[in-house]
């Protein structure tokens, strides 16, 4: 049986870095119904950027191409899909390793997917080299406390 | 990002005024560089009092900073960092290189 979400977004856009504030402050805005925490937004809006411009710099390599973002929301809980038709990553384990980067010209730090493993409870990648690469990520969102009056 | 030397101390101070990630870096870095050229400081400090956010483009522009000023003789300092702003630099371990320093 399909899991059930409470809510779904799906958005598409080109591959252009202008892109990379539209698609986090987009997945913000929506994640916001779930009354998140000011951190935990922010969290997350630092992981979607991550990787929105891992898509852009590496995916299509600048070429313009179709970046796609799946946002589904439980009670408590956010999953965001990222997916491009780009280039693909050639071996996974060695691109997750903090401050490896292929683009050091660019000033790349080599921290994208450190960051997103840190601020998002989990994420997994797919990728085929020469067909595209999509990350899956989620995170719980903190159900407030009840105060009750005094 | 608004830029001020300070002749005297021979201080340059960057107050950056946007979001930081990979689209506006390359703008900053442009500016950061030409007015480091041009003004020869002794101290570059990068004020991030403004900046509402970050992503690890952040980190790149401020290695890349570090090194072009200390090519042209100038330490590099970055002051004002907000919560976000200082949990990404923590990560990455740049803060060991960076002196975090305060703004009169």
């Amino acid at each position: 049986m399909k899991e059930q979400f409470e809510n779904e977004m799906n958005l598409e856009f080109l591959s252009k870095s202008a892109n990379e504030a539209f698609a986090r402050i987009a997945v913000a805005a929506f994640v916001s119904q779930l009354d998140p925490t000011i951190e935990e937004l922010a969290d997350i809006k630092t992981a979607v950027s991550e990787a929105v411009t891992n898509c852009i710099i590496h995916g299509y390599e600048n070429e313009i191409g179709i970046v796609k973002l799946h946002t589904k929301l439980s009670k408590d809980e956010v999953t965001i899909e990222i997916t491009d038709n780009g280039k693909g990553i050639e071996n996974i384990e060695i691109a997750k390793e903090p401050l490896y980067t292929t683009k050091p010209n660019l000033e790349r730090s080599g921290m994208g997917f450190t960051i997103m493993e840190s601020f998002m409870d989990t994420i997994n990648i797919e990728s085929i080299v020469d067909v595209g690469t999509k990350v899956t990520m989620s995170k719980k969102i903190r159900v407030p406390q009840m105060t009750t009056m005094p | 990002m608004e830029s001020k030397f300070y002749e005297k101390d021979k201080l340059l101070v960057f107050k950056i005024t946007e979001e930081i990630d990979d689209h506006s870096v390359q703008k900053i870095r442009r500016k950061a560089d030409y007015e480091i050229e041009r003004f020869m400081p002794r101290k570059v400090v990068f004020d991030f009092d403004s900046v509402t956010f970050m992503d690890s483009a952040g980190i790149g522009l401020l290695i890349g900073r570090y090194k072009f000023a200390n090519l042209l003789g100038a330490k590099l300092e970055v002051a004002n960092l907000t919560q976000s702003v200082n949990k990404i630099f923590e990560m990455s371990g740049i803060l060991k290189l960076i002196p975090v320093t305060t703004l009169a």
